[in-house]
């Protein structure tokens, strides 16, 4: 049987005390909708040392086909920990548009 | 044969506890509920009872370790009274809907202020709402039988919720009563081991306690609320087999001599004993009076109390807490509330007493219940009525 999303399960599905007992289902949340910044990426400075994706408090940044490291904006919430961190200063942080 | 004998109410009830073989306890000692932790420690100490004792620095830590425990499916109890009951108060409502089997002996005790150690039923009307199955005992042989009934209830599968059994403080507590302690092996027939469906275990990890957004939020309250309402059928098909292997019968609404009368007092807890002195009094002096006594106070057994008082033209209710500034009694309340719909339904009195452990003699209960006969006559001006006040 194909799981439920959350919108789609009946009080009935709803495991006992609502144990969760696959992991991994965080992943539905879209976490980064409510950023109010987003980190871009000036990547002609990235020296590729992944100290961004060490310090990343959501584990969102992964490196791409180039392999620069870069956030899944999914799940980023523009904390600025990564622009902070990157010693090369690679990310800068920009608003979000409104 | 299991020997009947004189014993504290509190030491018989840690002795049912050692009956049921707990793995855990956890709890902070607060009068009047001290003796049983004590005793509990004592039997842990002397390698008497297999279990961990957790002596934690406060009641909120003494049901957040209950929680913990509960979860890896240990058998788990802790006991409380009054402020205690208050400090834990975020927690219970985790546990229920965690869905862990705790057991938990509330040694009812009235809240401050003014501070009183001594017993009333505010610490028990300010949890109602908490999600616990919750039953109120009477006497010791109740403590014992109802703490041993209280795990098997929580841990069916089918209903997986922690349990509250209130005795009163003082009154019961520390009352020295003949009781009969079950043998261990007729307990252990009774109450098979804890089997927790989804326990914390390193083999098959889960998470616990997860947050839920608005869009599931409803659905685990209705999940949780369901369950609590069908827990019923289980706690009384647990109560017959309690009454088939060891002769004692519970049930949800108590009665005493209440088949024909036309004036019901209704009682919870110990105070209950008084009333039917009051009753039997009364009977002889030719007054048609009856009682019911609330045991199964969540989940509310709707139907028991409806059959019980259909065929009363006065029901008398006594509460030992106050809702402040609201329409009386909240046991009262309850019942005004279950039977507002009802075709036939008799008068109700709300009286308020017996509050912060002030005695209610025979005497008192006989003229709370002629007092309420004669209100349901003529009517009074109060939306309830206040036992026992000096004015
Ligand atoms: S802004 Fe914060 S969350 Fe987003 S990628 Fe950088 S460190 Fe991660
Ligand atoms: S910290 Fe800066 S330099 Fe290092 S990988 Fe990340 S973006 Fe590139």
């Amino acid at each position: 049987m194909p799981k439920k999303t959350e919108a789609e399960m009946t009080w009935k599905d709803i495991e006992v005390g609502c144990i969760v007992t696959e992991p991994g289902n965080a992943a539905q949340y879209k976490t980064g909708a409510w950023r109010s910044q987003r980190p871009t990426y000036t990547f002609s400075r990235c020296i590729k040392c992944g100290i961004c994706q060490m310090y990343c408090p959501e584990g969102c940044i992964t490196q791409n086909k180039e392999g620069f490291f870069e956030a899944n904006l999914d799940y980023c919430k523009g904390c600025g920990i990564c622009a902070k961190e990157c010693p090369t200063r690679v990310i800068n942080m920009v608003e979000e548009e409104e | 044969m299991a020997k009947r004998k004189g014993i504290e109410v509190s030491i018989a009830l840690s002795d049912a506890v050692k009956l049921t073989n707990a793995d855990v306890i956890a709890a902070y000692p607060i009068t009047p509920q001290t003796h049983i932790v004590e005793h509990l420690a004592e039997l842990v100490a002397n390698g008497e009872l297999d279990a961990a004792f957790i002596p934690v620095e406060s009641e909120h830590s003494a049901m957040s370790a209950c929680l913990g425990s509960s979860a890896t499916g240990a058998r788990t109890f802790t006991a409380t009274a009054g402020q205690g009951l208050e400090l834990m108060h975020e927690v219970l409502y985790v546990a229920s809907s965690m869905r862990l089997p705790i057991v938990m002996a509330v040694a009812n005790r009235a809240l401050s202020g003014p501070l009183s150690v001594w017993g009333d039923h505010s610490d028990v009307m300010a949890v109602r709402d908490t999600g616990w199955i919750q039953i109120f005992v009477e006497n010791g042989q109740e403590a014992i039988d109802h703490t041993i009934c209280a795990f098997r209830i929580a841990e069916d599968n089918r209903v997986l919720l922690p349990v509250m059994v209130h005795l009163d403080g003082f009154h019961l507590t520390h009352m020295i009563e003949p009781v009969t302690l079950p043998e261990e092996e007729d307990v252990s027939r009774f109450l098979p081991p804890n089997r927790y469906p989804l326990p914390l275990d390193p083999v098959k990890p889960v998470a616990m306690g997860d947050f839920a957004p608005p869009v599931i939020y409803t659905e685990a309250k209705w999940a949780q609320e369901i369950n609590l309402r069908n827990s019923k059928s289980i706690i009384l098909e647990v109560w017959r087999e309690f009454e088939k292997a060891f002769g004692r019968k519970y049930l949800p609404v108590e009665h005493y001599r209440s088949e024909d009368a036309k004036t019901l007092i209704m009682t919870m807890g110990s105070f209950s004993e008084t009333a039917s002195l009051a009753v039997d009094s009364l009977r002889q002096k030719g007054e048609s009076v009856g009682q019911i006594k609330l045991r199964l106070w969540r989940p509310f057994p709707f139907k028991e109390l409806r059959d019980a008082v259909k065929n009363a033209d006065t029901l008398v209710i006594l509460d030992r807490a106050l809702s402040y500034g609201g329409p009386g009694g909240p046991v009262c309340t309850e019942i005004r509330a279950a039977l507002y719909n009802e075709a036939k339904k008799p008068k109700i009195v709300s009286f308020v007493g017996g509050m912060g452990g002030r005695d209610i003699s025979v005497a008192g209960f006989e003229q709370i219940i002629t007092q309420g006969m004669e209100i349901a006559r003529k009517g009074s001006p109060n939306e309830y009525e206040i036992f026992g006040v000096r004015e």
